[in-house]
């Protein structure tokens, strides 16, 4: 049972293509990420898949009643509006205090609900959007690049979180995000995005996929070092996906810039 | 005799009235930044009274209409290559500067220019009183029905998106409440102080909040309290009354900052 769909989906900006003919689904219980440079269209393909923005071609279909839980990318809260971190968890539809502490504890942010949202470090700021995305008992978990301004320790700690949210809530996770070698281990799948699908599948074939070679580089300090097995580093030397791998080397002659990201 | 005979108490009425619909409506105007907003649907309006004027209509109605507009016209300019508070400049002191120059053109009417830009509160009628009444009711009862859904679209788009809230609506519902707000409000403290009224409350009434309904409930009570309290100043040293409301809510504003600044040492 698929949960989420989209078919040839096309997103523009301006008049600039922002995802081109990009094709996916999830189906329950799997977790998938969505790996690619900066402005590949990451964010947008989720904000289209939650409804957030104009699709021009193509379409999304949901399993009818999908309940989604979104963590938005980041969320600037203005300072002007008081936001108690219990009120917070009841928008926009109320919920009882016990299942506010549950949703809470799941999230690992079980001490914070008398707290201030203003007040909260990037960490606690994460858990508690993930607590808030928790709260619909949610069938599909998507998280915009979730641990963006927490440390390593900090993000991997989230990542295991999901994890363990994943085996015992049972809810598929769909999410976006920049550290490669946490991401690549914990996904089912991973689809490579660069304005269109580049690659996907699972970690290992997509790691040692030339396009994505091309974006991320292959050097990526050691962190990938798992997934490198036989393959030659030079991706022309490859021949599965030769000719693709042309039209997309000009963009990106500076992979190492990416390395980091 | 009534009690309503009394223009005093048609007075405090009025002024109660327009400070319970306002104020939190004015914390949406404050969390959201949108103060200018708030100036330039009341700058608006005297295109409405001048236009009302001539046509014959009821003032009310032509005030609603032009910052209905008013509401409109900066929704649908907004995200198109200027600056938020760019367009509102533009449009509010060109409305304001289109309307003064209208009314000057009108013959043959009579038109007491000061009683709009600062209000005639103790000059309200029965009537008035009605129409101030309904309305502050009616966006009461507005931002009652769409809270939840209003305070998700003002966190994040994206959140309401994805809890099936369309931002755009409640952007709308806000804007026809500021329409409503300064269409009766202008009788209370006059076109150059709406705004004043929406957010002076809101502004005092932050620090001593720690959840958005808090700090409406008290932005409400501040709101209430200058307007009682800011007619009787009035009355006590013959001074014009909508200014005094709000000079009463400026000082409500520096002792909560002041009170806030101690607990803060």
């Amino acid at each position: 049972m698929k949960l989420i769909c989209a078919k040839g989906l096309s997103v523009h900006r301006g008049k600039a293509a922002v995802l081109k003919n990009v094709t996916l689904d999830i189906a329950s219980g799997e977790i998938v990420t969505v790996v690619g440079p900066n402005g590949s269209g990451k964010s947008t393909l989720l904000r289209a898949l939650i409804g957030a923005t104009e699709i021009a071609k193509g379409e999304v279909t949901r399993k009818p009643g999908l309940r989604i839980g979104y963590v938005p990318q980041k969320l600037h809260i203005d300072p002007t509006l008081p936001m108690s971190v219990a009120r917070f968890l009841s928008l926009p539809c109320k919920v009882s205090p016990q299942q506010t502490q549950e949703a809470l504890a799941q999230a690992g942010a079980s001490t914070l609900g008398a707290r201030q949202m203003a007040d909260l470090s990037g960490g606690q700021f994460q858990r508690v959007l993930l607590a808030r995305a928790l709260l619909g008992n949610p069938e599909l978990l998507i998280l915009d690049e979730a641990t963006q301004g927490l440390d390593q320790p900090g993000s991997a700690a989230f990542y295991q979180q999901i994890e363990t949210l994943r085996s015992t809530l049972g809810c598929a996770v769909l999410m976006v995000s920049h550290e490669l070698h946490v991401v690549m281990a914990a996904s089912d799948r991973v689809i490579c995005l660069n304005g269109h699908v580049c690659c996907e599948g699972t970690p290992e074939v997509v790691a040692s996929a030339p396009e994505y070679r091309a974006l991320f580089g292959s050097g990526t300090q050691g962190a990938l070092a798992l997934y490198r097995h036989d393959h030659d580093h030079h991706h022309h030397a490859h021949d599965h996906g030769h000719t693709h791998t042309h039209k997309h080397v000009p963009d990106h002659n500076h992979p190492h810039e990416h390395e980091d990201a | 005799m009534s009690l309503l005979d009394s223009f005093f108490i048609r007075a405090a009425l009025a002024g109660l009235g327009v400070a319970l619909a306002a104020a939190p409506l004015g914390c949406f105007v404050v969390w959201r930044r949108m103060a200018y907003f708030g100036e330039a649907t009341a700058h608006a309006s005297i295109l409405g009274i001048a236009l009302s004027l001539s046509f014959g209509t009821s003032i009310f109605a032509g005030v609603l209409a032009l910052a209905l507009l008013m509401g409109w016209a900066v929704s649908a300019l907004s995200g198109r290559g200027y600056a938020m508070d760019t367009l509102l400049g533009v449009m509010a002191h060109s409305a304001l500067a289109v309307g003064l120059v209208t009314v000057s053109l009108l013959q043959g009417v009579r038109i007491d220019l000061m009683a709009y830009l600062f209000g005639d509160i103790l000059a309200v009628s029965r009537f008035d009183l009605a129409i101030i009444w309904g309305g502050a009711a009616l966006v009461m009862a507005l931002l009652w029905w769409r809270w939840s859904a209003l305070l998700t679209a003002t966190l994040s788009a994206d959140l309401a998106y994805a809890a099936d809230i369309n931002p755009r609506r409640e952007q709308m519902v806000l804007t026809i409440a500021l329409a409503l707000v300064v269409a009766v409000a202008i009788k209370v403290v006059g076109v150059l102080l709406i705004a004043a009224l929406l957010i002076i409350p809101a502004a005092a009434a932050r620090p001593f909040a720690n959840t958005p309904e808090r700090m409406a409930l008290i932005a409400a009570g501040i709101g209430a309290f200058c307007a009682i309290g800011g007619l009787q100043l009035a009355y006590l040293y013959d001074t014009p009354t909508g200014p005094t409301i709000v000079c009463l809510g400026a000082a409500c504003f520096a002792g909560a900052s002041l009170l806030n600044l101690l607990r803060q040492r």
